[in-house]
């Protein structure tokens, strides 16, 4: 530092600056700013935070972490943060990191499933995940049971849980064309689909959910008919040809229509999850209902060919039940075939009414009455021709004057009801008839006979021929006696015209018979 | 260095920052503004290891949310996605697309992280009165102080691609909280880096001088 007292130049004095100073910089304030903006993130992030789900899918076709979002009505409530096999390799397990306040979505019945594009006959659904990518949706439950697991669902849910309406069960022996998604019509309007199906632990039928949205679902009764509004129903009957259809879309898919029968309009609205029958169409749908139907079994001798479970037993007309079951069954001893049809008869259609029912009395044996009445008096089953162009049978139950007295075996179950041939087998049985008396005609002897008369009869032609020559010969003009009887037809002649002259002066004169022919005045 | 220079302060003289006016302080005061430009003059800068060291404590927070939050947010047709830097990085990782995810890993996250650490090097090694290494420290400090103002160029970007990239529906871009933060961290290196006096690592080194002698 020898050099620091050496002279320097001058050097300008700086000017006065007026200024206290704080130990302690205002500067400070910086960091603790950032560090109150930090913490602030944070706790806004911590407090955030929402709840983590597990999600079990069986596939994570689409679904990846940190990517696919959880939506709900489309707006993001959550998304993938990981996708992990399960242990045994057959899941896979999805962890969400949902949004904060969505504890309330987390119940037991809240459901996930994946979106996908989906194209099924009744709908196309997810097109925008062709873009976005498959999203995870959520539906959420009205449990008020908190849950963090959640198995996903393998299709998405029909009917998700904001669209108001009751689910109803029909039954059908046969899916048809029936899907979940299916629409449910309500005179033409589609007011509901087909939630899902299965079939019954008996195997004997399938139950299909419908769901049916508010406010149509008030319009099912207990006494409401469900049917199979799938394709075309083309029915012919007298009235011609009539072609029923839903809509287009149930030609195409199908479809499940229902209808109450008008009467039944004050009736209250079903249960939810009331069980009804899906029948095949709706002439089906709304036949009458059999009350209380009997079973019998008719024995036909015949071809039954063309009778078919459904078809109508009738009475003058009028159907009074159903052919239920159509059997056959062979004789070993004598061979003889028949086949016994059971029918389901509702004997309240032929007017046997409860009302009708004298104390003490029981109604049972009211209809036996009236059956072995119609039998006593002749009434027989007959198979008769519904249809000509399909030969459809159906059984006719009239009354057959002079047919032989039967009695019915009531002790038998079903009891048996005595037939009479149908119309064709009577045509083949009186045919027969007359073949069978002809064939008793003795066509050889007469024909022998034929043959001598005819000889005889040649004879006696012969003979006949000698006899005509003679009486010509005697006949002919200038035979002697042809001039012999010319004049005495001449006098007959004039003898006949003589007694005219007489006879006619005798109608003038007839007094002349006692006075004698007066003198002509002169 | 050798000990024989001879400094405008021992001499009690102090020169203007902006005009470099050799002046000095007006009598019985300290400090005092330049007589020709009249910036504020002062032997060091006024408590430079104070304010550096706020900038930095502020940037050092502040970078932990730049890192965490997202970036940007971009809105396509098919949904919307925010990206951290670092999930910018993975998604930009490709054969092809690499370099270019190294320019955002290394201008992003290495840098001011960098930054940061070399000045919280330069501050202790300034307050403990070390002498080693001063010409590597002030290259140190020169680089830092070099790429401060390019620090920014992500922060651009960001905002660019926001301010441009806007055709909706099909797609949108805007800046996330992270990016504020981001341009924190910058901002406040620079400031760091604008308070710290470099003169101070050669004080350490003249105050030996003057406890030898």
């Amino acid at each position: 530092m020898s050099d620091s007292d050496a002279p320097l130049p001058h050097v300008p004095e700086s000017r006065a600056l007026s200024k206290k100073r704080t130990r302690l910089s205002l500067v400070w304030f910086i960091p603790i700013v950032a560090a109150i903006a930090g913490a602030w993130v944070a706790v806004v992030r911590i407090l955030g935070e929402g709840p983590k789900v597990e999600i079990v899918f069986k596939s994570a076709e689409g679904l990846e972490a940190g990517k696919t979002k959880i939506q709900y009505n489309g707006v993001d409530v959550g998304v993938v943060t990981t996708v992990r096999l399960s242990d045994d390799h057959s899941q896979v397990i999805t962890t969400a990191q949902m949004a904060p306040k969505t504890e309330g979505f987390l119940v037991d019945d809240t459901r996930f499933w994946v979106v996908r594009p989906r194209i099924s006959g009744a709908n196309v659904t997810g097109l925008n995940t062709l873009i976005s990518g498959a999203y995870v949706a959520i539906d959420i439950g009205q449990s008020t049971k908190s849950m963090r697991t959640f198995v996903a669902l393998e299709t998405p849910p029909v009917v998700t849980g904001e669209v108001r309406g009751r689910f109803f069960i029909a039954k059908t022996p046969d899916l048809g064309s029936l899907d979940s998604g299916t629409p449910v019509f309500f005179r033409r309007l589609q007011v509901g689909q087909v939630a899902s199906y299965q079939l019954d632990k008996d195997g004997q039928a399938l139950s299909l959910k419908l769901f049916i949205n508010a406010p149509y679902d008030q319009y099912i009764t207990p006494n409401t008919r469900f049917w199979h509004a799938s394709g075309f129903d083309v029915s012919l009957s007298a009235a011609g040809l009539t072609v029923q259809t839903q809509s287009a879309l149930s030609i195409l898919i199908g479809g499940v229509a229902f209808e109450t029968p008008p009467t039944d309009g004050l009736a209250p609205p079903a249960e939810e999850n009331t069980v009804f029958t899906l029948f095949n169409n709706r002439a089906d749908a709304f036949k009458l209902p059999a009350h209380d139907p009997q079973t019998f079994v008719l024995t036909f001798k015949e071809s039954v060919r063309g009778l078919a479970p459904g078809a109508p037993v009738e009475f003058h007309g009028i159907a009074i039940g159903e052919v239920a079951e159509i059997n056959a069954q062979i004789d070993a001893k004598t061979f003889e075939f028949s086949a016994p049809v059971t029918i389901h008869l509702d004997a309240q259609r032929l007017g046997v009414a409860v009302r009708d029912l004298a104390p003490g009395e029981d109604i049972g044996s009211i209809r036996k009455k009236l059956i072995d009445t119609l039998v006593s008096n002749g009434a027989r089953a007959q198979l008769r021709t519904g249809n000509l162009l399909t030969g459809s049978l159906f059984v006719a139950f009239e009354v057959f004057p002079g047919t032989p007295a039967v009695t019915v075996d009531w002790s038998r179950t079903p009891p048996e009801l005595p037939t009479v041939p149908g119309e064709l087998a009577a045509i083949q049985a009186s045919v027969v008839n007359i073949i069978k008396k002809l064939d008793q005609v003795p066509i050889k002897s007469i024909g022998e006979d034929l043959e001598k008369t005819i000889a005889d009869l040649d004879r006696a032609l012969v003979s006949g021929r000698g006899t005509l020559d003679n009486a010509n010969k005697l006949i002919e003009p200038n035979s002697v006696l042809g001039a012999e009887l010319g004049n005495t037809l001449q006098e007959v002649s004039r003898a006949a015209r003589s007694v005219r002259v007489l006879a006619d002066y005798l109608e003038r004169h007839p007094e002349s018979l006692i006075r004698g022919k007066a003198e002509e005045k002169k | 260095m050798s000990a024989t220079v001879s400094t405008a302060m021992q001499h009690g003289l102090q020169s203007c920052e902006r005009c470099a006016l050799l002046s000095r302080p007006a009598a019985g005061e300290h400090d005092g503004r330049c007589p020709r430009c009249g910036e504020e003059l002062t032997f060091r800068k006024h408590e430079s290891l104070q304010r550096t060291w706020a900038f930095v404590i502020g940037a050092a927070i502040c970078y932990i949310p730049a890192n965490i939050l997202p970036v940007l947010t971009t809105t396509t047709a098919a949904g919307s996605d925010s990206d951290t830097i670092l999930q910018g990085v993975i998604l930009l990782w490709s054969p092809t697309g690499w370099p270019l995810s190294l320019i955002v890993l290394v201008a992003s996250i290495m840098i001011p992280s960098a930054k940061i650490i070399a000045l919280v090097y330069l501050l202790v090694t300034v307050q403990r009165g070390s002498t080693a290494n001063n010409g590597q420290r002030v290259r140190m400090y020169r680089v830092v102080e070099f790429i401060g103002r390019w620090s920014m160029v992500d922060v651009f970007v960001d905002a660019f691609t926001a301010a441009l990239v806007q055709l909706q529906p099909l797609m949108s871009v805007a800046p996330a909280p992270g990016l504020f933060f981001f341009a924190a961290v910058v901002v406040l290196t620079m400031l760091a880096v604008e308070s710290f006096d470099p003169r101070l690592i050669w004080d350490s080194l003249d105050a030996k001088e003057v406890r030898h002698v």
